[in-house]
């Protein structure tokens, strides 16, 4: 028998396994739980790799858990774009349990980074199982074990406002759950399955069915909280702030990029594109939405000091962007999305990399002390004016493919309206980023430049997003060669 | 015609940035600094001269460096116009150096290694504007060109000076991406292509109003072109040391954007398109608005920078009026002031420099009798004072005797009226700063005595002030060049 057979289950598997295994090993050595992390987080990231060449070679992968056939037993499945997903945020899990000792051993208490590890890879579990999943009550599972590791995880922040935000985050969560798990059963109820495909080929009979657009309506609220889409952001911009960064970095990169990953699964696979275009009007919603959320998470992050929270509000617009894609449903624009999902895994991932290294060398957090870091710590702050160059859109960086195609959709859809919103928002981007940027190459603060930048260990990671913002953002062919697959596959009807 | 494939333009584009690893390593040896930036100016003039004969035989020199994504390619390509703006500004660079050293070490200025480091990079950038083949390629090196002058712009770092520096990025960041990024959709949307064309490329792709919402757009969002109402970066920019101003700020940034503008109108639209739409007369009206109004604020102004600056606003509508006329002559005036007004304008700026070394002195009214302590310095004031007016024998007259041409095989005799009304009003604010500084006396308690700036200054200004003599009598070089591209531009296929 062959390994390789069983690799769909193994990227989740093994993460899962590990969060066991961390607590054992712990006791030997504190250190250990690292490495295991490492370990798990890199095998998982191969084997996502693997499994992405294995589609471009044979096809959709559909793997039976247990041999059980589907739609009785769960199936996870890996095609083009949760393929493309799987490698990016495995990849990204990776690179930030790379960095994340350094920044744990000073934000965490010492006895508690032992069950800090444990709970990371259930969040990493949860999330992988998120994207390979083909079975929609498996989702569910899944939705919760990486949510409800993401709530110890941000309570594990250092100060009470981490239990706040953590709180808050769970009763919105829950509610978000709740949501999901009602559209699921409502589906159960008239279709008897739960497999996603076998879902597909019966729903279109029941379209008019009032209670498959009642479970539609509550799965789109329930992932609209999830991915923070505006106006139902309000958990995140705490949760960011107050976790440790760590955390911080792992959520703004990965949560909702899976949360907005299982929305165009539900919206696209488990429904089929005429039914958010042409049955029930949930696309305009969604255009509408988004381009508010645009607009409102540039303009609020403008507004803020505290530089974690500045980019929270930046997430809540860039999660505007990826829904835009998906709901101008062409093919350029759901090409736009995708990467969107990739530069802003990248970007954010990278930013937030950074912000931990700063609080690490100096615990600042206010931008308006940001002054003079240029000249202490170099090279973390080329690593922000990189990440920040990609937020903005600058060409030549990832950030610009995913605008490029945003805005070509929209004009495509005969939407044009939408091209001045990316626009405006990258304006208002520039806006905030430059306040931190002037600060840290403009301004002084008198004190003597003597460099003094964090250790290589947490420079490495934050520089390899860098660098791929601009590698991915020269080489655009790569990311769009598979998204444009990926987009095909989805609009397939 | 015919396409060469040479690396280059590659060269000549990367060529200072190498310069810039040298400048920043040799941070500490000021005069080796100075050396290598010397070095890296002398080396690109040489190389861009190196194909100067090629292009004038007709040829074009092509290099495709890189894709990005489909249809957008990062390619050179040197054509007559593009060697034309290399020619000055690679020229103008080199006495710029020697300039700077001179102005930089008399007054002591701070940062001098960011200085020469950043003026590298945006020769790089506006070299790489001159050699774009397409409009994607422009558009990443104009965002680099604006990126790299702000640290120029605030280099005295004093709140004035961030505060001109953030109107310098408002105006330029701002239109560029706002309207010349959303003209770059369009134009991709419907011609599926971003190449430049000697008759346009947008003939027939779209219907009128589309086409003039484009050209719109793309004037709108060419910042640098400083067409009212978007040019009160220009002023702001003022707040530069003086060698910024002069090189940058009369010639490569602001050339930029009126080379841009041309590139629009003549190889993205064309001519017939642009004279079909009525497009150039809507832009030279705007122009000839520009040149009246900006010569009436320049009256005003007591600051001799900032006299110089709206001048340089009024100048730069010459060439853009020139173009807008459609007419063979009317290009052929356009282009040529280009290098003509190039040389004028550095040339005050550099006398404007000069007296404030040797005298501290920042207004008109503090001149009186500096002709006496000057007189080198205000004998190249003079000389370019009346290449602006356009008194033969210095060039300024040819730029404006075939803007007249062109004026009248275009049949627009208002047009002549306005280059006639301008001519009076650049005569009203020169002329009496030379008569002040040669016939009036000293102000009481200032001796008679030499008091030129450092050699390193006079002799640079001396140099562009006979440059402005020199190109009136041996102009038919660079008539050569400029009729291959109007051959181009307006003959036939």
């Amino acid at each position: 028998m062959n390994i390789s057979q069983h690799f769909p289950v193994m990227i989740v598997i093994i993460p899962l396994i590990s969060a066991v295994i961390i607590p054992l090993i712990g006791r030997i050595r504190r250190i250990y739980g690292w490495y295991v992390s490492i370990a798990a987080t890199f095998s998982s990231f191969l084997i996502s790799i693997s499994l992405l060449m294995t589609v471009f070679e044979k096809g959709r992968i559909s793997y039976w858990l247990g041999n059980w056939e589907p739609p009785w037993g769960i199936e996870y499945v890996v095609d083009y774009l949760s393929g493309f997903v799987l490698v990016v945020i495995s990849f990204i899990a990776f690179i930030i349990t790379v960095y994340s000792i350094k920044s744990v051993g000073k934000e965490i208490p010492e006895h508690r980074i032992t069950p800090f590890y444990s709970i990371y890879m259930l969040f990493v579990a949860g999330l992988l199982g998120m994207i390979i999943t083909g079975d929609i009550f498996n989702l569910y599972v899944f939705i919760e074990i990486s949510s409800l590791a993401g709530y110890a995880l941000i309570a594990a922040g250092r100060k009470r406002d981490a239990l706040i935000a953590s709180y808050n985050y769970l009763i919105l969560g829950t509610i978000a759950a709740t949501f999901i798990l009602l559209g699921i059963g409502y589906l159960y109820m008239v279709t008897g399955t739960l497999n996603m495909a076998d879902l597909r080929e019966r729903l279109p009979l029941l379209y008019d069915s009032k209670v498959v657009r009642t479970a539609f309506a509550f799965f789109t609220v329930g992932l609209s909280i999830k991915i923070a889409l505006f106006p139902l952001h309000i958990w995140l911009p705490n949760a960011y702030t107050h976790a440790p960064s760590v955390v911080g970095a792992l959520q703004a990169a990965t949560a909702t990029k899976v949360g907005v990953y299982a929305m165009i699964r539900i919206m696209f696979t488990v429904f089929k594109p005429q039914f958010i275009l042409e049955v029930v009007p949930v696309s305009q919603i969604f255009l509408f939405l988004s381009a508010v959320a645009i607009i409102a998470g540039s303009v609020l992050a403008i507004g803020q000091r505290d530089i974690r929270r500045m980019l929270a509000y930046s997430s809540i617009g860039q999660i505007g962007y990826i829904v835009l894609g998906i709901a101008l449903a062409n093919k350029s624009s759901i090409i736009g999305s995708l990467i969107h999902i990739l530069n802003h895994a990248l970007m954010k991932g990278g930013l937030f990399l950074v912000v931990g290294a700063v609080v690490y060398k100096t615990g600042i957090t206010d931008i308006d002390d940001f002054k003079g870091l240029g000249k202490r710590m170099p090279f973390s702050m080329a690593a922000f004016t990189i990440g920040a160059l990609s937020m903005v859109g600058v060409p030549l960086t990832v950030g610009f493919v995913s605008k490029w195609y945003l805005a070509l959709g929209a004009l495509q859809a005969g939407m044009w309206v939408f091209v001045p919103v990316i626009l405006i928002s990258s304006l208002l981007s520039a806006v905030y980023f430059w306040r931190v940027i002037n600060n840290i190459y403009f301004k002084d603060d008198g004190v003597p430049a003597r460099i003094d930048d964090a250790p290589a260990g947490m420079l490495m990671p934050a520089f390899t997003l860098a660098a791929c913002c601009i590698i991915f953002g020269i080489a655009a062919f790569i990311p769009v060669y598979i998204t444009g697959f990926a987009a095909e596959m989805l609009l397939r009807g | 015609m015919e396409i060469i494939t040479s690396v280059k333009p590659l060269l000549v584009v990367s060529v200072s940035l190498l310069g810039v690893l040298l400048i920043a390593a040799s941070a500490r040896k000021p005069n080796l600094r100075e050396s290598w930036t010397i070095l890296t100016a002398l080396t690109k003039f040489s190389l861009v001269v190196s194909m100067l004969p090629l292009i004038l035989k007709g040829n074009v020199i092509e290099y495709f460096l890189i894709s990005v994504l489909p249809g957008l390619d990062i390619k050179f390509r040197v054509d007559a116009f593009g060697i034309f703006f290399a020619l000055t500004s690679s020229f103008l660079w080199i006495i710029n150096s020697f300039y700077s050293i001179g102005y930089m070490r008399a007054l002591k200025e701070h940062a001098q290694t960011r200085f020469y480091v950043c003026f590298a990079i945006a020769l790089s950038a506006t070299m790489g504007i001159a050699f774009s083949a397409n409009i994607f390629t422009l558009f990443i090196f104009y965002e680099a060109l604006t990126i790299c002058t702000y640290p120029l712009v605030i280099h005295k770092e004093t709140p004035e000076a961030i505060r001109g520096g953030k109107r310098y990025l408002t105006y330029l960041l701002g239109t560029s991406i706002g309207f010349q990024l959303f003209a770059i959709f369009l134009t991709y949307n419907i011609a599926g292509t971003l190449e430049f064309s000697n008759h346009g490329i947008l003939a027939g792709k779209g219907s009128d109003f589309l086409l003039t919402i484009i050209f719109i757009l793309f004037i709108a969002g060419i910042g640098k072109g400083a067409l009212m109402p978007f040019h009160s970066w220009l002023p702001a920019a003022m707040v530069a040391p003086t060698p910024v101003s002069a090189l940058l700020h009369a010639v490569a940034v602001v050339k930029a954007g009126v080379f841009t503008i041309i590139k629009i109108v003549l190889f993205v639209f064309g001519v017939d398109l642009a004279s079909k739409l009525g497009l150039g007369h809507g832009l030279a009206y705007l122009a000839s608005f520009t040149i009246i109004a900006a010569s009436i604020v320049a009256l005003r102004q007591d600051n001799l920078k900032l006299r110089l600056a709206y001048s340089t606003i009024s100048q730069l509508s010459y060439i853009i009026l020139g173009v807008a006329l459609l007419s063979p002559d009317g290009i052929t005036g356009g282009i040529m002031h280009i290098i003509i007004h190039a040389f004028g304008k550095i040339t005050l700026f550099f006398t404007a420099g000069a007296i404030y070394v040797a005298t501290h002195k920042t207004n008109i009214s503090e001149l009186d009798g500096i002709g006496k302590q000057m007189p080198f310095t205000m004998t190249a004031f003079t000389i370019a004072s009346l290449s602006m007016i356009g008194i033969p024998p210095a060039a300024g007259f040819i730029s404006k005797w075939y803007l007249v041409l062109g004026s009248i095989e275009a049949h627009q005799i208002p047009i002549i009226i306005v280059i006639a009304a301008s001519t009076i009003l650049n005569a009203c604010y020169f002329l009496p700063i030379v008569y002040a500084a040669f016939f009036k006396e000293l102000p009481p308690g200032e001796k008679r005595e030499r008091k030129e700036a450092p050699a390193f200054m006079v002799v640079s200004l001396m140099l562009t002030a006979i440059g402005t003599l020199f190109l009136f009598f041996y102009s038919s070089a660079l008539l050569d060049l400029v009729n291959i591209v109007t051959a181009g531009v307006t003959g036939g296929n």
